[in-house]
């Protein structure tokens, strides 16, 4: 079976003006989406209290609703279905500091007479260990950003790492922008995802940037436009294949993991598809936007080759004893 | 280009298989002994804490030590001082005695740590150095650890785990627990501060106990303490205890002769030393015996008590008594802690979890199974097998290593199987390049590989770092995504690139005289 057939080379270099404006305006839409609607930061990051209740029916919302609001503390308590309709969620902003007193016993005791219920689930997160996580799981990402930045230049040359950085920005935009659209809880588990998804999207670009340097290497000519072409239409069934993969088995995480892992695989859906998109339509014209020039490279290239070449004869030299 | 059917490549690799398989057997037959996967609370059902230690509680209770150590001094050399008094920042009283000052210098200079201030009048005020204030803060919070550990493991819970994290936390995980009222119980055990205290009883002001405010009570340097039993009931106590548990060296359950339970507790040398002498000096007065700051009873001293042996009595339930007994044995928590986060959930939950997220694992597996096999044939088959070495890889190296199986760390496996596929996808594409170009399908394949391995390399080591970089920052289940990422992605290199590598120059004769290479890579060539 095969997806592209043979070495059909395709123009996107001629259409990166098109490709590149649809990325701005959905970054666009995704800042517009983050600055209104903002992100919906959970029990993590914001700290407060989260009970999960199972019925043996289905759960009487309005009842727990009630029930619950006797006592003040609770009053603005949110109640959510969780997965199915006998499983809800309560969810306070408050949280309890003390060891021995325990909110899931105050809830279970209000909920005295809606049913026949178990608690699954009783989270607390006090303020202080959401503020940590929250530093934390943005220093993480900014600290792998730039391990990234530092590693791609050490490998490629600056101009790929800026490159693939910008498509990194590009893809946790827009699916930070869709997480905010439709209003997922922003968990660490949703942190873990977004790092996913750059760790992924890198490997889609990468690969298309190593095909690039090989071209470099192997052109006669010093066209970026027709190298850059040549690249990414050679690695287009690879990228559209591993995206392939890889978007089924989340897809089925998505659809039988379970509720708690819902906003992980609907995260990394998103990103998926934009990382994809990014690595094949944005990222190399980026290299050409940035001043990438072939020629340069390869001056640079016979350079280093000539100072290793250089340092090796020096070595036999000194080997053989002749300085 | 001849090779032997046997090479490196595939030894190593049918080794490393043979080692996945057998060590990660008992992981999956539990009555099988060997190394077995941890499952993390989130899938196994417990209770995880994290606990903050309230240090500067220790610094408070130091100043009163110090205090009572200078009681006990001046009492047993007869010097007189006025106004002891223990605040928040320091110990300060009057010496009265001024031809002691000598006597009582030198004692306090045996003291570590101190800063001694006093003026013409002799109004003593003593301060602790910042390092000594640091180190007992320290020691507060290690203490902290070792003391609900001990409690947590003569509560009798598989596996408990305490351990510090960051300055001032406590890392609490107990996988054992299954219900709401083991889970509470363990919650009271940990949290007791189990801080025992014998005290005297004011008698000059003891019946004025009921007017009196807080202020009022300190300014004689008294404190109000209400009963155990009935919280309306006051007691009006020195503040500076005669002895506190540290001195304890022994708590155990017994029962009275109205056949209630009772906790009796034994002394060391220098408790009941200090307990005799302040016994004989003391008859006819009552001592208050104070658990937590709640009077458990006040008995009447009728003679001299040597031995250095007493009981705390006061309406307990047998069970109560013992965690009593359980946490005065294990020492005091010298600062109280406080909840930062507390995480519980129930058994039925975490297999819940694992039954989603195994349905989750198959049918992605078997999804890129199928598909791999269609898009490249027998190509694909081997990349295949590669896939499930990997997958048993995975599950030997973290049972090996006692790494924690977390429901992100499922993720993190399902996702895998999805990315270890990719080095195969990269390495066939090239395979089948160079076979269009019209190469002989043994120079398509050593070449393929060569071809594809800078690209695999940059690819896996970027998403290794941010593996890592997830592993460092990451906490809890977190960091179980983070190792089975990273564990996934080293076995693949493993297998898909070296394993797979090792197949083909295995099968090559083979190949080589297939007539139709469809089957093999899925492409028609020439």
């Amino acid at each position: 079976m095969e997806i592209f057939k043979g070495d059909k080379i395709f123009d996107f270099m001629g259409k990166s003006k098109f490709f590149i404006s649809i990325s701005i305006i959905l970054m666009l839409t995704s800042y517009v989406l983050l600055a209104t609607k903002g992100l919906n930061y959970g029990l993590d990051f914001k700290g407060g209290t989260l009970v999960q209740v199972k019925y043996e029916k289905n759960a009487p919302i309005s009842k727990i609703r009630d029930s619950i609001s006797k006592d003040s503390e609770f009053k603005n308590a949110t109640i959510t279905k969780f997965g199915s309709p006998k499983e809800v969620i309560i969810k306070f902003a408050t949280s309890s500091s003390s060891v021995k007193e325990d909110t899931g016993d105050k809830i279970r005791t209000l909920l005295k007479g809606t049913g026949d219920f178990k608690i699954r689930r009783v989270d607390i997160v006090g303020p202080k260990v959401g503020g940590e996580l929250r530093e934390k799981g943005l220093l993480a990402m900014v600290l792998s950003i730039l391990a990234i930045l530092v590693y791609v230049a050490f490998r490629f040359e600056w101009r790929f790492a800026v490159a693939s950085v910008a498509a990194l920005v590009h893809d946790v935009s827009i699916a930070l922008g869709a997480v905010a659209l439709f209003h997922i809880d922003v968990n660490l588990d949703t942190l873990a995802a977004i790092l996913t998804l750059m760790g992924y999207s890198l490997n889609d670009t990468i690969i298309v940037f190593d095909r690039i340097r090989e071209g470099i290497h192997e052109t006669k000519r010093y066209d970026l436009f027709h190298v850059i072409n040549d690249a990414v239409s050679k690695t287009l069934s690879r990228t559209t294949l591993t995206s392939l993969t890889t978007f089924f088995v989340v897809l089925t995480l998505y659809l039988f993991g379970g509720e708690i892992i819902v906003a992980f695989s609907f995260t990394l859906l998103v990103g998926i598809v934009v990382g994809t998109y990014s690595s094949i339509f944005v990222a190399s014209p980026l290299l050409k936007w940035f001043g990438f020039n072939i020629e340069d490279f390869k001056r640079k290239v016979v350079q280093k080759d000539k100072a290793k070449a250089e340092k090796k004869k020096m070595r036999e030299m000194y080997e053989r004893g002749m300085v | 280009m001849h090779k032997s059917r046997w090479n490196y490549r595939v030894i190593i690799f049918i080794f490393t298989m043979i080692v996945g398989i057998v060590l990660s057997i008992p992981s999956f037959v539990p009555s099988i002994n060997g190394p077995k996967i941890k499952l993390g609370l989130d899938l196994q059902g417990g209770l995880h804490m994290l606990l903050g230690v309230e240090v500067k509680q220790a610094v408070k209770s130091k100043y009163k030590s110090i205090a009572s150590s200078i009681k006990y001094f001046t009492d047993d050399n007869d010097i007189v001082i006025d106004n002891l008094r223990v605040d928040k920042k320091d110990v300060s009283f009057t010496l009265l005695d001024n031809s002691e000052e000598k006597n009582l210098d030198n004692m306090l200079s045996k003291i570590k740590g101190l800063v001694v201030n006093k003026d013409k009048k002799l109004n003593y005020k003593i301060t602790l150095t910042k390092s000594e204030i640091k180190k007992t803060e320290q020691y507060a919070v290690n203490q902290a650890v070792d003391t609900i550990r001990n409690r947590l493991d003569q509560f009798g819970l598989s596996d408990p785990t305490v351990a510090k994290q960051g300055s001032t936390d406590v890392l609490v995980e107990l996988p054992g627990i299954k219900t709401q009222a083991q889970e509470q119980r363990a919650r009271k055990l940990i949290a007791k501060a189990a801080h025992l205290q014998l005290m005297a009883v004011d008698e000059k002001r003891a019946d004025q106990v009921y007017n009196m405010s807080n202020q009022e009570a300190a300014s004689y340097g008294d404190v109000i303490l209400h009963g155990a039993k009935n919280s309306k009931e006051e007691y009006l106590v020195k503040a500076v205890p005669i002895l506190d548990g540290s001195m304890l060296t022994d708590a155990r359950v017994g029962f009275d002769n109205m056949n209630q339970p009772v906790i009796n507790f034994t002394l060391n040398s220098e408790g009941a030393k200090i307990f005799g002498a302040f016994t004989a000096k003391s008859i006819g007065k009552h001592l208050a015996i104070v658990l937590d700051n709640k009077v458990y009873s006040a008995p009447v001293i009728r003679e001299r008590i040597g031995g250095g042996s007493g009981q705390i009595s006061g309406g307990f339930s047998v069970q109560e008594a013992h965690d009593v007994a359980i946490a005065l044995r294990s020492g005091a928590l010298l600062a109280p802690v406080k909840l930062l986060e507390k995480r519980s959930i129930g058994p039925s939950l975490g297999a819940e979890s694992i039954r989603q997220s195994m349905i989750a694992l198959i049918s992605g597996f078997v999804l890129v199974v199928l598909f791999m096999i269609s898009y490249y044939g027998y190509a694909g088959f081997i990349a295949d097998i590669a896939l499930v070495v990997n997958l048993f890889i995975i599950i030997a190296l973290m049972a090996l290593f006692g790494a924690t199986l977390t429901l992100p760390g499922m993720a993190g496996i399902v996702l895998t199987v999805g990315m270890s596929v990719d080095s195969n996808v990269i390495i066939n594409e090239r395979i089948r390049e160079l076979l269009r170009e019209g190469k002989s399908v043994a120079v398509a394949i050593e070449k393929g590989y060569a071809n594809a391995m800078s690209a695999i390399l940059d690819a896996n080591i970027t998403t290794l770092i941010a593996a890592v970089i997830l592993y460092a920052y990451g906490t809890g289940p977190i960091k179980g995504f983070a190792v089975t990422m990273s564990i996934g992605i080293l076995a693949s290199m493993l297998t898909a690139i070296l394993g797979t590598h090792g197949i083909y120059q295995s099968l090559m004769p083979i190949i080589e005289r297939a007539k139709n290479l469809k089957i093999w890579f899925g492409i028609k060539v020439k």
